[in-house]
């Protein structure tokens, strides 16, 4: 027990190892970067534009911000088909909330300031009701998450169907609809401002973590690996922000505000758009979700149980609560999404979130959440939605056939888990 | 002097099988206790019911001389039992560090994880239990039957147990690390720990335990000082459910 010397002289490590990158995450934003190029191409420049950039992130956040929430529950080993249905019906509740319940039931009038803060607060309560319903079903009932969520993928689609009678419910309260995307944004000062604020967060969280580790008396990694890695931070959050404020806002349309104002627009004037309010809450989301994922007991007992449920039970964790939990958060985000989606376009419709739970479900697995559970990451499942939906709207700017578009997200999705079962194979089963 | 564990007429049944009928074995500090038995015999059930996994239909536990209600994994831990699976019970797509502070983080004052506290923890005693441990960053998984063991003892031992329980310790390990095992259940010994150790090697037991608890079908055959049977005795007890004749 005295060979000290062997482990200790490390061998010499990669420049990822080195700056602690997860290759599997490099993989999918090369893929990522390859969609877009070959899209850019066969478009003739068109795809890579601010303007279509702008338009991708906010048609990715609604199933972006559930894909965090599906990674806890497949990590957990179940699964969430209901998910398009619970956000329909959270949409129907709102929108009855907002246009009917408060205004004239509760007498607030039209155009109180409390609105929509009142009903996006029963819209989250209300899909943390439902998702924690599912989670008592799985975990104390016992009843298979499939079955409780393709029951609820029914019940929830035609709930949502009840409480508006099928009708169209709109237009929505003009505040809530600023969480839609385009009707919503920072303007550019702002954008710029949140760009500079989030990268001092980023690498002071960054640098903290650092001196967390040398006060252990653990070794971090080399400063020039940390230092090009907060580098590489900066760049992509002020390389992004810059991008979206390149989209210009139409000059009709600021001639309209302007005129609408009773004031007439000077000459040369322009606005950006910045970015828009729906993706800094999924900005908000992904953070959250992370640090629950990585820095709280909840997320360690989530990665545990899915991990080896029978060891986590044993370890003292409260698998049932817990699947509880995980289900209300989905639920919690839902409700969300269904702010996303409904302001986005501005009135609730009865077909709302159809099919979102493929959406979702999808965006998590290509983003490297495993069904076998205990494995899966917040920002991959991010990045997955993403590229779903580039594919999806690329596909639908080339002139793709519709049923060609869905064959071919369809067999994306296939490989992508195809080429990660083979990436686990040959790294050592580490995700 | 008041024994550490004593558990009393323990019964339990599942789906009409008695699994465990009327047992009571004890412990006392500073000892090994084994229990022996053929796989079915009762044994893991017994303990499990000690370790908080099962709860028994009747009888009592008394830990100290007082009873106590065990219920779960926590209400043992609470009551300074701590447990080494026969599977390990180990996360394996989690790290080493993560294992061991299962259920029982250390957090910040804003009740974050404190991860770089909890794997200059886990450095010290791995240090001690298996000095040629280092991979604390990789998932379990990855690591080697022996690294495996360690994280489960280390796991045990790192909250200050006053009462081990051993599933099969040995099973999935080499002559060195069986060795080190050993060794190791010597030095907590020594400490005062009481063990109870399961196992279906009768030599390493002879070897290791003061008493033996044999049990067949369930029921408690005998228990035994060591030094006053021979191994054919025990293998006679395993087998037969028949008690020694014991020289008066």
């Amino acid at each position: 027990m005295t060979d000290t010397s062997t482990a200790q002289t490390a061998p010499k490590r990669s420049l990822a190892r080195t700056l602690e990158l997860d290759t599997r995450l490099l993989g999918m934003i090369g893929a990522f970067a390859v969609v877009c190029i070959v899209f850019n191409i066969l478009t003739g420049g068109q795809f890579l534009t601010p303007r279509n950039i702008f338009n991708l992130t906010i048609q990715t956040v609604s199933v972006a911000i559930m894909a965090t929430g599906m990674v806890f529950i497949i990590v957990t080993r179940h699964i969430d088909l209901s998910v398009g249905s619970v956000l329909a019906t959270c949409s129907a509740v709102m929108a009855m909330t907002q246009t009917v319940v408060l205004p004239e039931t509760l007498g607030f009038g039209l155009g109180n300031p409390l609105t929509p803060w009142v009903t996006i607060l029963v819209g989250l309560i209300v899909g943390a009701i439902i998702g924690g319903f599912h989670g008592w079903l799985v975990g104390y009932m016992g009843i298979p998450a499939f079955i409780v969520t393709l029951g609820g993928l029914l019940v929830w689609r035609n709930a949502g169907w009840y409480i508006t009678n099928g009708q169209t419910i709109g237009p929505l309260d003009p505040t809530f609809q600023t969480f839609g995307g385009i009707g919503g944004t920072l303007g550019a000062t702002g954008s710029w401002i949140f760009a500079a604020l989030a990268t001092a967060a980023a690498v002071g969280t960054l640098f903290s973590a650092r001196r967390n580790k040398v006060a252990h008396g653990q070794t971090p990694k080399p400063f020039w690996a940390e230092a090009s890695l907060a580098g590489l931070i900066a760049a992509g959050i002020f390389g992004f922000v810059a991008l979206l404020n390149a989209y210009e806002v139409p000059s009709r349309v600021l001639e309209r505000e302007f005129s609408a104002r009773g004031e007439t627009m000077p000459e040369g004037f322009t606005a950006s758009y910045g970015l828009p309010i729906s993706v800094l809450l999924l900005i908000a989301v992904a953070v959250i979700m992370t640090i629950v994922a990585r820095r709280t007991r909840l997320g360690r007992y989530i990665f545990a149980t899915g991990g080896n449920p029978d060891a986590a039970e044993l370890s003292g964790i409260n698998t049932r609560m817990l699947t509880v939990k995980v289900f209300a958060i989905m639920g919690v985000l839902c409700a969300l999404s269904a702010v996303v989606a409904s302001a986005r376009l501005s009135f609730h419709s009865n077909d709302i979130g159809t099919l979102d739970e493929l959406r979702v479900i999808a965006a998590a697995v290509i983003g490297g959440t495993a069904l076998s559970g205990g494995l899966g990451t917040i920002h991959g499942a991010i990045l997955g939605a993403l590229i779903m939906q580039s594919l999806q709207s690329g596909m639908a700017m080339v002139g793709v056939d519709a049923p060609f578009q869905n064959i071919v997200v369809g067999a994306v999705l296939v490989i992508a888990v195809l080429i990660d079962i083979i990436y686990r194979k040959r790294t050592g089963g580490k995700g | 002097m008041t024994p550490l564990v004593e558990m009393k007429e323990i019964s339990i049944s599942f789906g009409g099988v008695q699994a465990v009928d009327r047992v009571s074995i004890d412990l006392y500090p500073g000892e090994v206790v084994g229990l022996l038995g053929h796989n079915g015999a009762g044994k893991s059930t017994l303990i499990k019911i000690l370790s908080g996994a099962y709860k028994a239909d009747s009888g009592e536990i008394r830990i100290n001389g007082k009873p106590v209600k065990i219920e779960s994994p926590r209400d043992a831990r609470d009551n300074s039992i701590e447990t080494i699976y026969q599977t390990l019970a180990l996360a394996d797509n989690l790290d080493a560090t993560a294992n061991l502070f299962l259920g029982r983080e250390i957090v910040t004052a804003t009740g974050m994880l404190n991860d770089a506290k909890m794997e200059s923890e886990t450095r010290k005693i791995m240090a001690r239990l298996n000095p040629n441990f280092r991979k604390l960053q990789e998932p379990v998984s990855a690591l080697s039957g022996g690294q495996r063991q360690s994280v489960a003892i280390a796991r045990a031992v790192y909250f200050n147990a006053r009462i081990l329980i051993m599933d099969e310790p040995t099973a999935a390990l080499g002559v060195h690390e069986t060795q080190m095992v050993a060794e190791l259940i010597q030095e907590l010994k020594a400490q005062g720990l009481g063990i109870f150790l399961i196992s279906h090697d009768t030599r390493e037991m002879m070897e290791l335990c003061d008493r033996v608890s044999v049990m067949k079908n369930g029921q408690l055959i005998d228990t035994c000082r060591v030094e006053d049977v021979t191994e054919d005795d025990i293998l006679s007890m395993i087998i037969m459910g028949k008690k020694p004749e014991k020289a008066a």
